[in-house]
């Protein structure tokens, strides 16, 4: 059953007056619970807006986003309440960090969801673990950390309210090639704990090809497409029209392949790409020259 | 909600109130509030009403904007009728009842003010709605050039300005995308008590602050690679030239001014 669905959702900027602007325009989506999805689009194409929407940060204009199928807008109150069951982290989200200690930030989602110091504390710790923060970590000022720790203490700022949707705009935004592996590897880590439903939002296709199942592609406000992974990369041309791209290894494959080297379609990992070379190698070797 | 603040806001354009030079239009400005507040009688307010209509129009920014920007004032607005209408005791009785007594004196004196408070401000707001901040604080840096002779650091004062309402919409955004990263992690802003909610401001206040430092030390850095060290020998890329029409504006003012105040004086 979808978790999460929206109908008709429009969103506009300062309506009303000349900076007007159509930000989301009538999408219409079904997410999945359980399922891992990539959201790619250019700059401007109301990704970030679009997200905004899931845990009630902006009113749509018009629509309606459905939780479990409930409006989440149904009553004001319970606002608070959608936030804590999806949770969004923010593009450089380690600007929000404030306390003093590691710990005490982590714990400031957890405090107010009203939970008792053991649990806070209980969770606080379990998730500096999925992050691979030190517990020695913990005790230190956040803004003594480089950048790639304090952004996870941010991302753990949020898992830590155990979301049942968690939603990363950009986690791996100015970070070393290092850095960018080990969030991503930490946010599978994160899914396959815990089973939800994450959409992470990236400009890089590598990032996307990686961990999600579905990809979710934006284009001026509206949704061009919303399908497994491999199908969204098929379409290397569409997708190029849009500003956007497919991972350079899927690339380097149809060059392989328009040279007869008889590789699979749907190639959009390193991992694949070596797997299936080296299949085409032993083949080769085996004695059958089809390469 | 920041968003919403028009005050001091720029709404690129290009009207005859847009093209008009900076400097005279500070003046015109100021002659504007001068004559708004010159004399007791209503014909004399009326020839700034007439003057702040006929700029407006010749803005060609909606009016919706306008009634957006007096929103905030209304509190103040309905204070200052208030204390009018009830504490001038002068002229004719209107109604009396215990201590309280309205009278004509009082209840003139309270449109006047309010007439006078919304004429002020739609005008002002005219000019930084028309008038870019850096061509604002350029015009500005001219007008105070003669305090040079007395070592008053024009040029820095200008500079500050510009950096200030420069960095006035940044920081608002940044404000914003605070508050919102701490609304997803369950920040609550507007309920509970006075004690709470001033609590509630410091995650917002101190990665706000944190952030300004950063960008005041960028920029004091981004300024020094290019070699900036003041007003020593800097010309301007864009040089202000008065030309007729900006004299003619003055002159209208000037006239609006005298009449104002010949009506002041003979009515």
């Amino acid at each position: 059953m979808a978790i999460l669905r929206t109908e008709e959702l429009t969103y506009q900027y300062s309506a009303g007056t000349p900076f007007e602007k159509t930000a989301v325009d009538h999408v219409n989506l079904e997410i999945e619970e359980g399922a891992f999805v990539g959201v790619i689009g250019s700059t401007g194409s109301g990704k970030s807006t679009l997200m905004q929407h899931f845990n009630g940060l902006l009113r749509p204009t018009s629509g309606t986003v459905y939780l479990d199928g409930t409006d989440i807008w149904e009553d004001k109150t319970k606002i608070r309440d959608v936030r804590f069951q999806v949770g969004l982290v923010f593009q450089y989200p380690e600007y929000q960090l404030f306390e003093e200690t590691v710990f005490r930030d982590i714990a400031y989602g957890p405090k107010n969801m009203g939970l008792t110091e053991n649990e806070v504390k209980e969770r606080v710790l379990e998730t500096a673990e999925l992050v691979g923060l030190d517990e020695e970590i913990l005790a230190q000022s956040p803004f003594a950390l480089s950048g790639g720790q304090k952004r996870r203490v941010a991302i753990a700022g949020v898992m830590a309210l155990r979301p049942r949707i968690l939603i990363l705009d950009e986690p791996t935004a100015g970070l070393d090639p290092m850095g960018r592996e080990d969030i991503l590897a930490e946010i599978r880590a994160y899914h396959k704990k815990t089973g939800g439903t994450v959409l992470l939002v990236s400009h890089s296709m590598e990032d996307v090809a990686k961990c999600a199942g579905k990809i979710l592609v934006m284009d001026h406000g509206s949704v061009f497409c919303y399908e497994d992974t491999a199908a969204v990369f098929r379409r290397v041309e569409q997708l190029e029209q849009l500003g956007l791209s497919v991972p350079q290894v899927t690339k380097i494959c149809a060059e392989l392949r328009k040279r007869g080297i008889p590789l699979g379609n749907d190639i959009y990992t390193v991992q694949e790409a070596v797997r299936q070379l080296a299949a085409c190698y032993k083949a080769k070797k085996g004695g059958a020259s089809v390469c | 909600m920041l968003k919403d603040i028009t005050i001091g806001q720029y709404f690129p354009g290009d009207s005859l109130l847009h093209r008009l030079d900076a400097r005279f239009k500070i003046v015109m400005t100021l002659l504007y509030i001068v004559m708004l507040f010159m004399g007791e009688a209503f014909y004399s307010l009326a020839f700034g009403m007439v003057y702040c209509i006929a700029a407006l129009l010749l803005s060609r920014l909606p009016v919706k904007l306008f009634f957006k920007s007096l929103k905030p004032l209304i509190p103040i607005l309905l204070f200052t009728a208030v204390l009018d209408v009830f504490f001038i005791t002068d002229g004719t009785v209107y109604l009396e009842a215990g201590f309280l007594k309205i009278t004509e004196e009082g209840v003139l004196t309270a449109v006047r003010m309010v007439v006078r408070i919304i004429f002020l401000i739609v005008g002002s707001s005219l000019l930084t709605y028309t008038t870019s901040p850096i061509q604002l604080t350029d015009a500005i840096e001219r007008l105070l050039a003669p305090l040079k002779k007395v070592h008053f650091p024009v040029h820095s004062f200008a500079m500050m300005m510009t950096i200030a309402l420069r960095f006035i919409p940044t920081l608002m955004e940044e404000t914003d995308k605070i508050i919102a990263a701490q609304k997803a992690r369950g920040a609550s802003f507007d309920t509970g008590k006075l004690t709470d909610k001033a609590k509630a401001l410091v995650p917002v206040l101190i990665p706000l602050f944190v952030s300004a430092f950063r960008r005041a030390e960028e920029l004091a850095t981004a300024m020094e690679c290019r070699c900036y060290r003041g007003d020593i020998g800097r010309t301007k890329m864009k040089q202000m030239h008065a030309c007729m029409r900006d004299w003619i504006a003055l002159g209208v003012t000037l006239l609006l001014l005298c009449c104002a105040a010949a009506a002041a004086v003979l009515l």
